[in-house]
């Protein structure tokens, strides 16, 4: 029969990184004693920055606030995520969502139902996605390019569709998006945990999460492995265009209206920057929705601090990039190396340079 | 060793070229005389381009010498080895295609004036150094529009003049057709008759009689030998690069054409312009098909059309007597095939993917989104497999980039044998990988022929593919040019099908 040979030693390699399992594990990574420590800050410097009130059927306090105002950049990084894992970037999300607001701001202003509009402005979005997906797969246009071309002529194409005016409006479904509540919390936040949670489940219940990040890691050993890379992609990126549509219907509801030339401006580097805080590498692979999320928290709890702490705006810039560094740094290869010598230190044996 | 230093101006005593805990060369010896082309031949991992590389000074020797006419030299990188006069000229043209000829000819060391460029001068002397190479063309156009052949002399020109003592042609005719072949070659034995040694690889075994004094064979790092090729025949130089050293021990496999079972599937006329001519070929249930040629013959762009991973443009395959499609490897994969490419890192392996994920990858793919495999039925799956296959890994769910070369290749098969396939196809499935898992690897091949699948095997290692296969079909110049069965699976057979006809030249498109 099948004569084995005899047993070597198993090979001489370095042992995985060690991640201990369990919910302890998740609350020490860099990015939670990253949130902690913002957070203690701003105590700090405003002593009422945990109050949360009930007022008027629904929650109020700084706390809130930072979930609220980071709703957007967290929809965004959402769909960024996807996109990240796929070795890709949408640069376009901004604009993207200029888009989305126009289209649902003009039509209800022209008496189209708020429901019509809101579902033609989701679609847009899903389109503008499609478009950056057919680039970067059918024509094979590196993504960072591919999304740059929409994330210019987007933002004019929503000054056509406001006709170069900031279009105000006062249909309630879409002021309630903005800043409605629901069960005492604001809409942003009901949108934004139920999009990660719906998002999280289907990509980790479904082999779509697993199929993404082997897209991401080596798409030509994808493709000889059966995987049908140009779906996955045109898939990602659509799911992108809508998180940006709907993350624009909330900033246009919450101002009452859309401003084709300031709405989502830059916001797709706060998403890149929350995906990427969120410890998915840009690289491509392995990624993480919750995580993104909660990169999205920190960039807005800092902003938030900084507001709050009567510092003038123009510390905002700096203290966030001293922080990102400080997190990228903790997150680095480097980092867990000097945490894993630390703690091997007395039986650190032949180390491989 | 007639290794002479009077004449020699390139030596190379003992050296050892050490990656990881792979030998890539063992204790080489290697000389060039002055006005002689040497070749270099060697299949894939042979160690002819780290030998190139430490002759150039593009990597450094972990043991042994380099002399320049007799002198120990020691390369800091190959900018300095220019310097010494050993020049090189890859098969991509490394010039400024949007610069005059002229410029390209002289980038580096214009002749200036007060700092200046001087433009006039550059152009006469980059004429006047191109008529000596039988080139006359306008030496201000740009670059670009002439063609690889003439950029190929223009680059071999500026190699020259700068070194002027050795010069290195790494694979050069690789992207001409017949004409540009011979022009490139009387520059060549022009450069050879002012006394210049000149190192020529190439998998052009004709181009190697025509234009060489002598060859030098390499493989798996050792040094074969080094013959006139005066006293050498096309079958004496397969033979050094594929077989034993000794004569072939022929033992046959006892495996004939008789016992095979019902087609599998049906490969009618399938062919790709310019890659390979149209072939027919059936696998049979319980048969190892192997597949020998040459480094370029066309062996791997088969599989590859086999596979859906190059469309073919013509040609049918069929399943059981039932034409299917089969021009994505989703689709291949679909129909039950299964791939295991050449390049494993490239093509192969999810590095930053566990063990588990890159076993389970292709089943997975196979199901679609929807029927995702749960945590427990991948792990084991993967502890099915792993066991098969005896992959060493200290776990399932570490990265499978931390394996051997041997355990990743193992991984692969196993990816295959999870969606329990009808049809597998192994590129040199034992390249590269260490004597364990190489062993592994042929067992399995036999086990799974055993258990009825048909396999489709790519190996230059012929006494490896005799011990497997049932049938073996014989690649030259990207056409199948045999097919041998019965006791014709013989090691001597196979090396004089592959160096049949060797004065034809590969086909153009």
């Amino acid at each position: 029969m099948n004569t084995r040979p005899p047993v070597f030693p198993s090979p001489a390699t370095p042992p995985p990184i060690a991640r201990p399992a369990g919910w302890a594990s998740v609350l020490l990574r860099p990015q939670f004693m990253a949130l902690l420590a913002v957070l203690a800050v701003n105590w700090v410097l405003f002593p009422g920055f945990f109050n949360i009130t009930w007022q008027d059927g629904r929650l109020f306090g700084s706390l809130i606030d930072v979930l609220n105002r980071g709703a957007p950049v967290a929809i965004l990084a959402i769909g960024m995520t996807a996109v990240i894992a796929t070795k890709g970037v949408d640069l376009s999300v901004g604009a993207v969502m200029a888009i989305a607001g126009a289209a649902a701001a003009v039509m209800v202003t022209s008496g189209v139902p708020a429901w019509l509009a809101v579902s033609v402005a989701l679609a847009a979005g899903l389109v503008c996605g499609l478009w950056n997906g057919v680039l970067v797969t059918f024509f094979d246009i590196q993504p960072i390019i591919a999304t740059l071309v929409l994330m210019v002529a987007g933002r004019g194409l929503a000054q056509l569709i406001t006709e170069g005016s900031i279009v105000t409006f006062s249909d309630p479904f879409l002021i309630f998006i903005g800043t409605g509540s629901v069960l005492g919390l604001p809409t942003p936040i009901v949108l934004a945990t139920l999009l990660m949670v719906i998002a999280a489940l289907i990509v980790r219940r479904t082999a779509l999460g697993l199929l993404i990040e082997a897209v991401g890691v080596n798409r030509s050993a994808a493709r000889f492995a059966g995987i049908s890379a140009r779906t996955l992609l045109l898939l990602v990126y659509s799911f992108a265009g809508f998180c940006a549509a709907l993350s624009g219907l909330i900033v246009a509801g919450d101002i009452r209206g859309a401003d084709a030339n300031n709405a989502g401006l830059w916001l797709e580097l706060d998403a890149i920057l929350a995906v990427v805080i969120g410890g998915t590498s840009l690289l491509g692979g392995r990624f993480s929705i919750p995580m993104s999320v909660l990169g999205a928290v920190i960039i807005q709890a800092m902003n938030t601090g900084i507001l709050i702490s009567g510092f003038s705006p123009e510390f905002n810039l700096v203290v966030k990039s001293g922080v990102i560094i400080l997190i990228l740094v903790l997150q680095s290869p480097y980092a867990a190396r000097l945490v894993q010598r630390k703690s091997a230190a007395p039986t650190s044996k032949g180390r491989q340079p | 060793m007639e290794t002479d230093s009077a004449t020699a101006v390139l030596q190379a005593r003992g050296i050892v070229k050490i990656f990881g805990q792979h030998r890539a060369l063992d204790t080489v010896d290697f000389d060039l005389r002055t006005g002689e082309v040497h070749a270099l031949l060697g299949e894939n991992g042979a160690g002819k381009s780290t030998l190139i590389k430490i002759l150039t000074g593009a990597y450094q020797p972990d043991g042994g010498e380099v002399l320049l006419q007799g002198t120990p030299v020691s390369f800091r990188d190959p900018l300095q080895a220019q310097g010494y006069g050993i020049g090189t000229v890859y098969q991509e043209v490394n010039l400024l295609p949007n610069r005059s000829v002229a410029e390209n000819l002289f980038l580096g060391h214009q002749p200036t004036r007060w700092g200046l460029i001087r433009r006039r001068e550059i152009d006469e002397r980059a004429a006047a150094l191109l008529a000596t190479y039988g080139l006359e063309i306008d030496v201000r156009a740009e670059l670009s529009e002439y063609s690889v052949a003439v950029q190929q002399i223009v680059a071999i020109a500026r190699a020259v003049e700068l070194s002027g003592k050795v010069l290195v042609l790494d694979e050069p005719t690789a992207s001409l057709d017949r004409n540009e072949v011979d022009r490139l070659f009387e520059v060549v034995e022009r450069l050879k008759s002012r006394g210049l040694g000149i190192i020529f690889i190439t998998h052009f075994l004709d181009q190697v009689f025509r234009l060489s004094d002598r060859v030098t064979i390499l493989r798996n790092g050792r040094k074969i030998g080094t013959q006139p090729l005066a006293q050498v025949s096309t079958t004496d130089v397969v033979r050094m690069m594929l077989g034993k050293d000794v004569a072939f021990d022929h033992h046959p496999t006892g495996l004939s054409g008789a016992e095979r079972g019902i087609p599998r599937v049906t490969f009618k006329g399938m062919g790709k312009a310019g890659r390979v001519a149209p072939f027919d070929l059936t696998l049979h249930e319980g048969e190892v098909v192997g597949v020998a040629g040459l480094l370029g013959s066309g062996r791997t762009e088969m599989a590859r059309l086999m596979f859906g991973v190059d469309a073919a443009d013509q040609g049918s395959v069929e399943i059981n007597g039932r034409a299917v499609a089969v021009k994505t490897p989703a689709q291949a994969v679909a129909a039950g095939f299964g791939f295991c490419p050449e390049d494993r890192k490239l093509d192969g392996i999810f590095g930053d993917l566990s063990v588990r994920e890159n076993i389970i990858i292709a089943l997975q793919a196979k199901l679609g989104w929807f029927r995702a495999l749960n945590r427990d039925e991948q792990i084991e799956l993967a502890g099915r497999y792993a066991e098969a296959l005896d992959i060493r890994a200290a776990n399932h769910d570490m990265p499978v980039k931390l394996l051997s070369g041997g355990n990743q290749q193992k991984v692969i098969l196993a990816r295959w044998l999870a969606i329990d396939p009808s049809v597998l196809i192994l590129d040199e499935p034992t390249r590269g990988i260490d004597v364990g898992a190489h062993a592994e690897i042929v067992r399995t091949i036999n086990r799974l022929r055993e258990e009825g699948l048909a396999l489709l095997v790519i190996s230059s290692e012929l006494d490896e593919v005799v011990a497997y296969s049932n049938r073996v079909v014989v690649m030259r110049d990207r056409e199948m040019v045999a097919e041998l069965t019965g006791d014709d699976v013989a090691p001597d057979v196979i090396v004089r099908a592959i160096a049949d006809h060797p004065t034809r030249q590969e086909p153009s498109a």
